[in-house]
Formats: C-alpha cells, structure tokens, sequence
C-alpha cells in the first residue's frame, strides 16, 4: 500500500473532476445537472478516499506518513513533497468532510453559473488538501496562496451585495499578509539550502534572524487565522460570501493560519516563538474579549457568527504559544471542532437565508413553532460554539485553558471567563431567532428542513457529539504528533548555546 | 582571407538571410494587390520561421567575427531565437486586427521584419558602434510602426513624442558612447573590460559616459524616471504595434543591457548596482501605482509592463550568475504572458465594438468565456499568484537578491507585486463579476486558428513551465554562463 500516492490522489483528484465539468458539453440543462452530479461524486470519492487514509494512518508512527518526493526544480532544489503526520492528517480529512456539505448546501440556492461555481470549489478543495499535505515550503506556499484565486472568485461571483469590495478587501489583505512570508521563506532557503521542512526544523538560526523570520511567518499566519487586530477582512467576506463560501472559509481556510503555526513556526523557531508568546497571548485574549463583545452587538447573524469565529480562533492561537502539551493538542482539537462547528452554524443561517433572503436578526423570532428541526440542529451546534460538555467544542476549549493554566494563571483566568461571554452571544442570538412568538407575519410560511439539509446536518452533528462524548480517535492521532513536536523543540533549545537563550523565558516555556 | 569572410558571414546568416528576406517581402509588396496583403504577412513569417532555423542551428560556442563587432554565444542565440519568435507570434495575432483597422499596409510586416533585424544586431554586438547600428534599426522602424495609423490623430501624437524622445535617448548615448571612447580609448567590449580593470580608466569621464550608455538603454526599456513615453505610446499605437513594442524590443533591450553590464562594465558593478537598485524600486513602485487609477486597458498594460521591467531588474542588480539567470527567467516568462495577455485584448477587439476602457470588457466571462478564462489566467500570472508561472519568475528574481543579502529590495518587490495586484484584479473582476453591459454586443468574429494556437499555447506553455520548469532554467544558466564566463 505504500506505492500508492495517496495524498497525490486525494490533491489533484478534485482538480479532475473540475478539468472535466469545464469541458463537458451539452445543452445548458444538462450542463448543469452534470456539473452538481460530477462535483458531488468527485467530493464524495475524495471523502471516502482520505477516511481510507485515516484508518490506514498508524498514529504510533511519528515520522510523516504516505510520503511522496518528487523533484520539481533540480536548480533550485525544490520538491514536490507530500506527507501527513498527526497535526495535518485530520485536517484532509476535514477538507474533503465539508467540501460535499458545501456542495449540497449550494444545490438549489445557486442559481447562475453553477458550473464555474462547482469548478470553483472543486480547485479550492484540492488547493487546501495539498496545502496539508505539502512538505516543502514552497510547494506550501503555492497551495497557500493559490487558495485565493478560487475564494476571492466565490465571493466576487456569487456574494451578496458589496461582494467586490469584500472579495478586493479579501485578496488584498491576504496578499500582502502572506507575501512577507515568501521574503521569510526565501532567507530560510537561503540560510539552511533547503526548502524541506523536516531539513529547516532541525536547523538552528541565529536568535537574532529568527525573531525577523518568525515576525515575517506570523505576519501571514496572523491575517489567515485571523487574529485581532488584523481580523477586519473576514467578517466582511463573510457576509458577501454565499453559504458555502463562508463554510469552507470559517470550516477550513481560518484553519491554515492555525496550521501554519504549528506546522512551520513552531518547529523552525522555537526560541523566537518563547520570546514573542506574550504578544501572541495578549493579542489572543484581546481577540477573545473584544470580538466576543463586538459580536454581542451585531444584528446580522453572519457577522455575528464571523466575529464568534475571531473569538474561538483565539483560543487557538492562545493554546499553541503556550507550548505546553494540552493547550497544543486543545488548540488542534478546537481548530477541528470549529471547523465543523461554525461550518454547521453557517449552513444554518444559510437555510433560514434561502428561505427568507435576509440575515438581520430582528426580522426573525419564534422560528420553533415553523422548524422544530431547525431548532434542534441550531441549538446543539450554538452549544457545541459555547463548549458545553458533550460537545467538540467542550473539549478544545477545555485542553486550551488547562494548557493556557500551567502557562499562567491569570491568562487563564481572562480566557475562561471570556467564554461566558461566548455564550452570552451564543444563547441570545438563539433566543432572539429562535424562540419568541412569531410576530413576524412573514415567517408563519417557514417550512422545515427538507431531506438534503436535514442529511447534511445530522452528518455534522453526528461527527461533533462523536469528538465531544468520544473525543478518543481524534486525540490518539493529535496527542502524539503535538508531544514528539514539543519534545523537539525543547531538545533544541536545549542544546543551544547558553547565550543565545534568554533562561527565563525557556523556564517559563518549558514549564 | 577568404576563410575568415567565410566564417564571419556564417556567424551572421540569420541576419544575413533576414536582411534579404525583408528586402523581398517589401518589393513583393508593391506588386501584391491591397486585397492579397496577406500574402505578405505570410510570406515574412516564412522568413521569419527560416531566421529562427538558422539560428537555432547556430553553434553553441563563442564565436566573434568582424574583427570583434559581433558575437554569437548561448546567450544571444537564446534571445535572438525568443526575438524572432515573439515576432513571429505578434505578426500571426495581429494580421485580422490591422484589418479591421484597415492599417493593413504591407509596411507593416516589413517593419517587424526590419525591427527584428535591428534587434539580433543588438543582442549580438560586441562593440558600442554595432550596438548604436542595431539599436538604430530597432527604433527607427519602431516609430514608423507606431505611426502607421497616420490618420488618427493619436497616432501621430504617440509617434512624435515617441521619436522626440527616442531621438534624445539615443543622442543620450552616442554621447556616452563618445565619452567612454575618450577615456578608454576603444569601443570594442572586450578591450573595455580590459580597460576597465586598470585603476587609471576608472575616471570620472568614464563612469560619466557609462552613466549616459546607461540611461540611453533604460529608456528603451522604459525605467522609471525615463518611462514617460511608454504610456502615451503603448495607449495611441493601434493594439497591434502596442503588442509588438511591449514584448520584443524588451527582451532585446534588457539583454543588451545584460551583455553591457556583465562584459564591458562588470569593474564598474560597484558604481552601477546602487543606481540599478534606485532604478528597479523607481519602476517597480511606479509601474504598482501608477495603474492603479488607470481606466484604459492599454495604459494599466503598459504600466503593468513598466513593473515587470523593475522585477526583471532585480535579477541584474543581484549581478552574478544567479542574478542574470533569474532576470532572464523572468524576461521569458513576461514575454509570454504579455503576448498572451495582448493576443487576449487584439481576440476581444475583433468581436466588440469597444475595448479600449476597462469598463468595455464587462461580462466578457460571460460572452465568451473560453477567452476570459485565458485572460484572467494570464493575469493571475502577471500579478505572481501561484500556481501560475509569473510566481516562478518572481520567486526567483527574489530569491536571487535575497541570496546576493539585498532585503530591502525583496521586500520593496513583494509589497510593490501587492499593489500591483489591485489592478489585475480589478480587470478580472470586470470581466469575471461584472455583467455584460446593456447594447454592448459580442458579434462572433471570424475563427482565426493562428489566434486560437497562440491562445492555447500560451496557457499550456505556463502551465508546462510550472510543472517542468527545469528545461527552461537550464537554458537561462546556459545562457547566464555564457555572458558571464564570455570574457575570462
């Protein structure tokens, strides 16, 4: 089984099925129906294929796993190298889980151009798997950037109103976040003569070059996750982006910043990542408290849920800086479970948007009387948001406190209370939506889910209960993978120098 | 005696046979009915097909004949090869849209073939007079080409101001020229390295006179601050010519500057660097800003075109074997992507009765969308998004003057590619989100396979190029060796 690329398969086996929905001909009809059938069943197969490769997956194993290398550019010594360990695995997985779901959700709610729309989403999906696939930081750097051209398209094609602004504010804002990363890369290249990440993380750079790298990294992986105060693209490209956009833009594009810093940050500079942690879990708890308050007081439920995603993404950075074992793996988890999580909370206010086309929250109220279902779904994934136990989201955010408490309590203290917060916005978007009479005499027409959002629902609520009552699986793939990362890196900074390392800090980190 | 005539006139057949072949095409114009004007379109492609046989036939040695005037190496027969076939490709987009303009003068081709010309003497020169020769050729048939549309009044005007300039440029440096000779006493490029590596010719005379050789050179491949010309010209000459100026007097423009750079005045690398340097963030910053409130399609490409001359310099200021590698991996890349990026403007000008505003381009995905496909592919690559080749070709130059410890102009670069961005993306979003605007009708235009081929093989060749990119380096550090292993 190892001759068999996989990962190449899982990649590129998308982009197959968007070259063949561009050139298939027809009449308009069948164009269409084509299109939907041929970018579902493609999804469909990728799903299946990466489930195939979670349960080959050998979670003991801590070197990369399904490891494809192939030259690319002799002159340059650059690979193409592909391989998932125990931080990337889980995330192919998630990609290839939500792209079907956004395919479904965009079934009927998709009215022009739907073959360059499922084109669009089967590029984006093979852009993000090979982008957690990637080991070379290049070949990264591709598939990082180039998962702008389909989304900035989605949202410029298919948003709502202000979608050009949104896609410009978008693109640019990203752009010229992840450009001074290439800069970065590129010294890296130079410094150590490799673009291979296995061969950068067991180089050590000078302290002082580090610090400018990794400001040069974070930069990037700032903007995508986002933190604050560099957050303001996304809840614009949420409003304006379709339903599916924002799935796959909450569901796996935010995950690239999180993922960027576990998989290249940390392992390539450990002591600049100890010498910045505070700035990351200053701006961590700001993001925490302010956009929890911020989305407190929005009246458009996609922006509420886009400034909840800017809140949750802070734990997830908070966890990683505090380089201890739990807040890493809760930072891991909290990423997967959001990933799902505020993907379903989208789909959500997608259902009740194509059914009444606004998202103001005050148009809404009593929708339980209508779509009981609906009711259902909507409050066990705002509590899976809020983290109540039994949920995914219990889970990461739990790991991520007691991760962020042996880091400093006091921190910890902020971040656990912020989350009352969470689920002050949480519960009362709910109730205002939800519950109530229905005054408005506009929603007495509500009908409830029909059979294909019910399915995509109970396939994600299913999956959350899964990781919150038996968050096992998941764990025994992350748990490893984040330990034998911690451990390297303190062996590393170990075996520096005395003078290079600042003794408190590595005190404090290693803690 | 007769062995060497014999030896210098095989190092120079390709001039040679398109020298003649121009001189046909021109006499066979006059008896060629105005309706049968194609014929001599073909026939300068023929010669052109044949120019670029013999030149890829050429040995790849060192070979100088004429007493050292000219030189044929792996570097130019690279560049003469990509020159005669980026003419080439410019005549077979361009003959339907001189029709419709009904410029379709027998000149025109003539013209190319004689620009051509003037071009190859260029890149071959190893002496600053055969340099002044080929670069007079080049322009002289450069300003008549952009006046060809003598009736429209833009026309003339970009072609005035195109030759004023042009005539100042080139007096800029015969002056250099005449100073250099002055204090070293030779204009052989050989004997000027030699020169140079003496204390006593590094006077002040001299790198005045190099300064001047300098800014001749740069205006031709418009830097900023001499690039005043480019949008004016870029935006009266008819679409056809603008694809021919944008595209293949570059690439002869920057690789003299190369050969200039690495053999003559490679002594004088510390006088220059500082000042390319200034040069390339000069333009790479204009050409980022400038086209940001641009609202002609041909003045943001020619902006466009000015940003990409500051990215390619990057390469040359980085100096070394890395550096020119990279600059000429950038020139080819550009070259493909602007012809491309023109062929798409000259396919949409044939079906809409406007095209010039960016505004006149709304809906095109819609109208046509095979055609805006290609378009927005090759500007995705103009503006270096990844997977698409222009990353490549600034992942490399970057690369290449980060490794020579030159941040600050990485850095000036990727924040300047950004900007840049913004206006590629705006045409895109035209074309892509935007509808088609009422009573602006696409009217089917004639199938044109040429158009077609270019069309597709531009973005097969990209896409080839990113996936298999070491053919083309290999070929860059053949011709990068060459020029810098030349003299030595």
């Amino acid at each position: 089984m190892t001759e068999f690329p996989i990962l190449s398969t899982l990649t590129f086996l998308p982009l197959l099925g968007a070259i063949f929905i561009a050139i298939i001909q027809g009449e308009d009809d069948t164009r269409m129906r084509n299109a939907r059938m041929v970018a579902l069943w493609t999804s469909i197969i990728t799903f299946a294929l990466s489930i195939y490769m979670w349960l080959q997956f050998d979670p003991a194993k801590l070197a990369f796993q399904f490891v494809e290398k192939r030259v690319w550019v002799p002159q340059f010594n650059l690979t193409y190298h592909m391989g998932v360990d125990g931080l990337s695995m889980l995330f192919v997985v998630l990609t290839a889980f939500l792209t079907p779901i956004c395919i479904l959700a965009s079934w009927t709610s998709i009215k022009k151009r739907i073959r360059e729309y499922m084109v669009a989403f089967l590029v984006l999906e093979s852009l993000l798997i090979g982008m957690f696939c990637a080991l070379d930081i290049i070949l990264f750097y591709v598939f990082f950037e180039a998962v702008l051209i389909p989304m900035v398209l989605i949202i410029g094609i298919w948003g709502g109103e202000r979608r050009i602004y949104s896609c410009y504010k978008f693109f640019l804002y990203t752009l010229l976040g992840s450009v001074l990363m290439l800069v970065a890369m590129l010294t890296t290249i130079y410094e150590t003569g490799s673009s291979d990440i296995m061969a950068i993380a067991n180089y050590s750079f000078d302290i002082g070059l580090q610090k400018w790298l990794w400001l040069g990294f974070f930069i990037a992986f700032a903007v995508k996750v986002p933190m604050w105060p560099v957050h303001t693209w996304l809840p614009d490209a949420h409003v304006e982006a379709p339903t599916a956009g924002s799935v796959i833009l909450a569901g796996v594009l935010l995950k690239m910043g999180g993922y960027g810093f576990v998989r290249l940050i940390l392992p390539f500079f450990p002591e600049a990542t100890i010498f910045f942690s505070p700035l990351v879990v200053a701006l961590s708890l700001i993001a925490i408290v302010y956009t929890s308050l911020v989305a407190l007081s929005q009246e458009d439920m996609k922006k509420l849920i886009a400034y909840s995603s800017i809140a949750h993404m802070g734990f997830v950075t908070l966890g990683i800086v505090t380089l201890t074992p739990q807040g890493v793996s809760g930072a891991m988890i909290q990423m997967i479970s959001h990933g799902l999580v505020s993907a379903a909370l989208f789909l959500a206010v997608g259902v009740i948007y194509d059914r009444f086309h606004t998202r103001e929250i005050a148009f809404f109220g009593g929708l339980v009387k209508k779509m009981p279902k609906y009711a259902v779904f909507t409050m066990l994934f705002i509590l899976a948001s809020i983290g109540v136990p039994g949920t995914s989201g219990f889970v990461g955010e739990f790991a991520v406190i007691m991760g962020t408490f042996t880091y400093n309590t006091w921190v910890a203290t902020v971040a656990a209370s912020a989350m009352v917060l969470g689920a002050a916005y949480s519960l009362w978007l709910y109730r205002r939506v939800v519950f109530g009479s229905l005054k408005n005499t506009k929603l007495s027409e509500a009908t409830d889910l029909n059979l294909r959002e019910l399915g995509v629902f109970t396939a994600i609520a299913a999956t959350v209960m899964w990781m919150g009552i038996y968050p096992k699986p998941f764990l025994q793939v992350i748990n490893p993978a984040v330990n034998h990362l911690l451990l390297s890196q303190q062996n590393r900074i170990v075996s520096l120098p005395e003078s290079t390392v600042n003794k408190d800090l590595l005190a404090m980190g290693s803690k | 005696m007769f062995e060497t005539i014999l030896h210098d006139v095989s190092v120079i057949l390709p001039e040679i046979s398109l020298a003649t072949i121009a001189t046909l095409v021109l006499l066979s114009g006059l008896f060629i009915k105005r309706h049968q004007q194609r014929w001599t379109t073909y026939f300068a492609m023929g010669g052109l097909v044949f120019a670029l046989l013999l030149e890829v036939l050429q040995e790849q040695i060192r070979q100088v004949a004429f007493n050292g005037l000219f030189i044929e190496d792996t570097f130019s027969i690279l560049i003469k090869a990509l020159i005669v076939s980026a003419a080439l490709i410019v005549l077979a987009v361009s003959r339907r849209n001189l029709e419709l303009d009904e410029i379709n003068h027998f000149e025109y081709p003539v013209l190319v073939l004689f620009a051509t010309l003037g071009m190859m003497v260029m890149v071959s020169a190893n002496d600053l007079m055969t340099v002044f020769l080929g670069l007079e050729l080049q322009s002289l048939s450069l300003y008549v080409m952009v006046a060809i549309n003598r009736d429209k009044i833009q026309a003339s005007e970009a072609a005035m101001k195109y030759f004023v300039l042009g005539a100042l440029a080139t007096g800029i440096f015969l002056y250099g020229c005449s100073l250099i000779y002055g204090f070293a006493g030779t204009t052989n490029f050989e004997a000027l390295a030699r020169a140079m590596r003496s204390p006593e010719a590094m006077s002040i005379g001299a790198v005045i006179g190099f300064t001047f050789i300098l800014v001749g050179l740069a205006f031709k491949i418009s830097v900023v601050p001499f690039h005043m010309w480019t949008p004016d010209v870029y935006e009266g000459s008819p679409t056809a010519v603008t694809t021919f100026l944008a595209t293949v007097p570059k690439l002869s423009g920057f690789a003299l500057i190369m050969r200039v750079l690495a053999q003559p005045f490679q002594e004088l690398f510390p006088y220059w660097q500082g000042v390319l340097m200034v040069l390339a963030i000069a333009t790479m910053l204009l050409g980022a800003f400038a086209a940001l409130n641009q609202t002609k399609v041909k003045r943001i490409l020619a902006y466009s075109s000015i940003g990409h001359v500051g990215y390619a310099l990057i390469g040359i200021v980085a100096n070394g074997e890395d550096g020119l590698r990279a600059s000429l991996i950038y020139i080819m890349i550009y070259l493909v992507m602007t012809l491309g990026a023109f062929a798409c403007l000259m396919r949409v000008a044939r079906q809409r009765s406007a095209y010039e505003n960016v505004h006149d381009l709304a809906g095109l995905a819609q109208t046509s969308p095979g055609l805006a496909f290609v378009f927005s592919f090759l500007l995705f690559s103009l503006a270096g998004i990844p997977p698409l080749a222009g990353f490549l070709g600034k992942l490399y130059v970057f690369q290449s003057a980060i490794n020579a410890g030159l941040y600050m102009l990485a850095i000036l670069g990727v924040l300047s590619s950004v900007v840049a961005a913004a206006y590629y993306l705006k045409l895109i979003k035209v074309m892509v989100m935007d509808s088609p605007v009422e009573g602006m009708q696409d009217t089917p235009a004639r199938q044109d396979p040429l158009m077609s081929l270019v069309l597709g093989g531009t973005v097969i060749s990209l896409t080839l190029f990113f996936i298999r990119p070491e053919f083309v380096i290999d070929l860059a550090s053949a011709a990068a060796i060459s020029l810098t292993q030349g003299l030595s």
